[in-house]
């Protein structure tokens, strides 16, 4: 389970991480989706990995619970990502059709294909 | 429990969405709202600070639930004065703004406005480092929109570069975020101070892992050397003022180290001992080293004073490394010079640039040359920090706080020399605009423009630029000036703030709600 896990973060990271580097802007909003994926499963995980447990104190019998806090933190988090992702595509969008080019540097000579 | 706390964060939060929603075609109802809402933003701000300064810290429980578990506000005299600095900043560009009929330029200039006060001021006021992150969003994604306003290719593309670059910066604040919950358990900044202290040595890897990549987070912000790529394209390329706006946020960036750094991570704590003094002031010299290189090399208005700006921010930074209370009380001094001068000098920039373009080569010469030529000569006094205004004092300041370093010659000689260097750039770029142009040898001809008819010549011939514009400079440039006069009660209460932030009993024992 926390190999599982914390592998997924790792992998995540690494992809996202080499999308970023790329010189286009599409791989690059690949990139940090999928870097906010990574987060956001590490976040979750920062409550300690609790099986088939409620977020929810019982106060009437001794029951395993898991932390709610990171599932807050991790709901905040998506939605953040998702307002962020849907600005950046628009803002993409519109420097492309403005610029007639995608790359991401800004230099004015055209490069080769990334 | 003092309900005007909160006041600074709804208020924009309010009047943003009205205007969006119901006044979004009437500019100048849209003109009259925001600026009444800076209005009331500066009279609430003064307030809360004039509660702040003698000492006592007052907390904001959002929904009456108490510190660990909901999020609070607090209100010490430190952050009392960031949000005085943002609202009176907030005005002058406000007006600058709309002298300049810059945003008339785009739609929704000043709902984004707004938005972007209510996250800096909500970022200052905050108790809890998980509403920092958020505060922190919201004052981004109002960003983005500001520094695209009004399009065009260059802005546009180096809008994409600035939201890539503050995304991957927001991403890096999780994980910091995520590894300090997951040692100890709270997000709540005076919990987490109480909680680390706690902590056994032996379980403090992962805590110094969260302490280094939070510092990386706000080095983003506060554009420390090896992070500061995103600022000059993003700043030269945004509508100046926006950028004048901006000179606001690096001090966010400034502002968080300095409060994490002396309230969680704090000079007692063991574990991260030595962390900011040892990795920032090497990269602070560097930042300040680049930035007046960058002013010596600028061929363009707009590049020229965002190097100027991170060049203070490495001022700034190096004051905050020393780590102690007086050069942290030369800190707070300098972050409101550095502001105010910044914002000046981007300010004059558009004055210029809407005149005869941003490119720093001769030209003939521009109607109310003489004004602002006078405007960059003050403002350049100040930015390079000679006598008489408040930059020479505020150098002054963190060079006597330097003294008992270790390093104190090497921090002097940077300051002192790339002082000299961004003198001679700020003087070699005046010069060019303002004097070359007058020299009938050196006047480059512009491309000739297509003949005007005769009947539209004769109505148009010189319109008379908006006073306005002009009222919002010397507005700022009035704020440099007090800084200077009033420099021993303004020091006096740096002063305090910075005692305040080394011994942070009261900050702890109002938030937790503790009796001492």
């Amino acid at each position: 389970m926390e190999i599982l896990v914390s592998s997924a973060v790792g992998l995540l990271t690494a992809c996202g991480v080499y999308l970023i580097l790329r010189l286009r802007t599409f791989p690059v909003i690949l990139g940090l989706s999928l870097l906010s994926y990574a987060v956001n499963v590490f976040l979750f995980a920062t409550g300690r990995l609790a099986l088939n447990a409620p977020p929810i104190l019982n106060k009437y019998k001794e029951v395993a619970y898991t932390d709610p806090l990171p599932q807050a933190l991790v709901l905040t988090a998506i939605v953040i990502s998702f307002g962020m992702t849907a600005v950046i595509v628009m803002i993409a969008l519109s420097s492309y059709l403005t610029a007639k080019d995608d790359r991401i540097d800004m230099t004015d000579e055209a490069g080769e294909d990334a | 429990m003092n309900h005007w706390i909160i006041a600074p964060v709804v208020l924009p939060a309010v009047v943003a969405p009205f205007i969006i929603m119901v006044i979004r075609f009437h500019l100048d109802l849209q003109r009259i709202f925001s600026l009444a809402t800076t209005v009331a933003l500066c009279a609430i701000s003064l307030m809360l600070m004039s509660q702040a300064a003698g000492g006592t810290v007052q907390v904001y429980e959002l929904g009456d639930w108490p510190a660990p578990f909901g999020i609070v506000l607090v209100l010490d005299r430190l952050s009392a004065l960031m949000i005085v600095l943002t609202s009176l900043l907030a005005l002058a560009v406000n007006l600058y703004a709309i002298g300049s009929g810059w945003d008339a330029r785009g739609r929704h200039f000043h709902a984004l406005f707004q938005f972007q006060l209510m996250g800096v001021l909500g970022a200052f006021l905050t108790g809890d480092a998980f509403n920092l992150f958020v505060f922190f969003e919201v004052l981004l994604i109002a960003s983005y929109g500001l520094m695209i306003h009004g399009g065009g290719k260059r802005r546009l593309q180096a809008g994409v570069q600035y939201v890539v670059y503050n995304l991957l910066g927001s991403t890096l604040f999780l994980f910091a975020l995520g590894t300090l919950y997951a040692v100890t358990g709270t997000l709540n900044m005076a919990d987490l101070a109480v909680r680390v202290a706690e902590l056994p040595a032996e379980e403090t890897a992962l805590l110094r892992v969260g302490a280094v990549l939070l510092l990386l987070v706000f080095a983003i912000k506060a554009a420390v050397l090896p992070l500061h790529f995103w600022l000059p394209a993003s700043y030269a390329n945004a509508p100046l003022p926006v950028a004048a706006l901006f000179a606001i946020m690096t001090k966010v960036g400034a502002y968080a180290i300095l409060r994490m750094y002396t309230l969680v991570f704090g000079p007692d704590v063991s574990v991260t001992q030595g962390l900011v003094g040892d990795w920032l002031l090497p990269a602070a010299l560097l930042t300040l080293a680049v930035g007046s290189i960058g002013v010596l090399g600028a061929r363009e208005i707009g590049r020229l004073m965002a190097f100027a700006a991170i060049a203070s921010m490495g001022t700034l930074l190096v004051a905050i490394s020393l780590f102690n209370p007086q050069a942290t009380a030369a800190a707070v001094y300098y972050i409101v010079h550095s502001t105010f001068a910044a914002a000046l000098m981007f300010l004059i920039a558009d004055l210029v640039m809407e005149r005869r373009g941003g490119e720093i080569i001769a030209q003939r010469p521009m109607p109310q040359t003489g004004l602002i030529a006078a405007l960059f000569f003050t403002g350049s006094i100040a930015v390079a920090g000679m006598p008489p205004l408040s930059g020479f004092l505020g150098k002054l300041l963190v060079m006597d706080a330097a003294r008992d370093s270790d390093q104190v010659w090497l921090i002097w000689a940077v300051i002192l020399i790339s002082s000299l260097v961004t003198i001679v750039g700020l003087a070699r770029a005046g010069s060019i605009l303002f004097w070359e142009s007058h020299d009938a040898a050196h006047v480059r001809e512009p491309e000739p423009e297509p003949e005007p008819h005769e009947d539209e010549a004769e109505v148009e011939i010189a319109p008379k630029a908006p006073a306005l514009p002009i009222v919002a400079c010397f507005l700022l440039l009035g704020g440099l000036v007090a800084l200077t006069v009033f420099a021993g009660p303004m020091m006096d209460y740096a002063s305090a703030t910075a005692a305040q932030l080394f011994a942070p009993v009261d900050y702890l024992d109002t938030v937790l709600r503790r009796t001492p």
